[in-house]
């Protein structure tokens, strides 16, 4: 008989959370590139016909949608990175926790001025131009 | 093709033995594939991985971050993207790396939640039939770009 695992260092922990989040992050960015290579196809059609499209990027609630997709991609490529150091890397697993915690504060430091540019328009439309 | 002994069993000679070095891994007694695809799976969303780091934020940057973001895209800013045989050669291998890895990841997801085998194999189908259909799109939209449309 094979020994039961000892204890649950990986259930419940960074690392499932983590491989949860990568295959929910990963299947809505595929589904996003089934639409983008659609609107993008539009520039085949007519210059008009693209530009309306693209216009819809821009409103407020697309633009929010829009981070969470950066945000998704952003977590997706970190968390990759992660893997691939725990596959190749011979301290890898032993330090994927750690690992875990330093991709989210590279998220958070990425994501924070990242989220200033991409909403700045929104905001500026919203509540009126700083300036 | 021999079979690695893991344990003597009953009697007095019950032991532990290793596997012998060197041989092959037994494989499970059916229904699996004598080829190597799922190494080349593994290994592919690796290397495609570490593209798509480049290509994809690399885009998200220039497209959402940079200079106004996506409220300066239009059909004259394709263009002029388009004009460049860089960025033509950079949107076409992040359409294939893209697409392709994240056919491979749901094909991983279908054979790890459709458990009935005919479920499996029409999600599949769905799945091949849409990637197909995505990078031939994709491909003629790249290479027959016209920026004279009106």
């Amino acid at each position: 008989m094979p020994k039961a695992p000892a204890g649950t260092l990986y259930r419940g922990r960074e690392g499932m959370w983590s491989w949860v989040a990568h295959r929910v992050t990963g299947v809505l960015i595929f589904f996003f590139l089934f639409a983008h290579v659609l609107d993008t196809a539009l520039v085949r059609v007519s210059a008009d016909s693209y530009d309306r499209v693209i216009d819809t990027y821009k409103t407020p609630l697309v633009n929010v949608m829009e981070l969470g997709l950066v945000g998704a991609v952003l977590f997706h490529a970190l968390n990759g990175l992660r893997v691939m150091a725990i596959d190749f890397w011979d301290k890898g697993a032993r330090f994927q926790r750690q690992m875990t915690w330093a991709i989210v504060a590279v998220f958070i430091v990425v994501m924070v001025p990242g989220a200033y540019f991409m909403l700045k328009h929104t905001v500026e439309a919203i509540f009126g131009s700083a300036s | 093709m021999t079979a690695p002994v893991v344990t003597v069993t009953g009697g007095p000679d019950e032991r532990p033995v290793i596997a012998p070095p060197r041989t092959r891994r037994q494989r499970p007694a059916r229904g699996r594939s004598r080829s190597n695809f799922e190494m080349y799976a593994w290994i592919f969303m690796r290397m495609s991985g570490l593209l798509l780091l480049v290509l994809v934020l690399g885009h998200l940057l220039i497209m959402n971050i940079l200079d106004g973001g996506v409220q300066r895209v239009n059909f004259a800013f394709v263009a002029g993207r388009w004009a460049s045989p860089f960025w033509r050669t950079w949107d076409l291998a992040t359409l294939w790396l893209a697409e392709l890895h994240g056919t491979n990841g749901l094909r991983v997801i279908i054979n790890d939640y459709a458990e009935r085998d005919g479920t499996r194999f029409w999600l599949k189908m769905l799945l091949y039939t849409s990637t197909f259909f995505v990078l031939l799109l994709g491909t003629l939209v790249i290479f027959t770009f016209d920026p004279n449309l009106s």
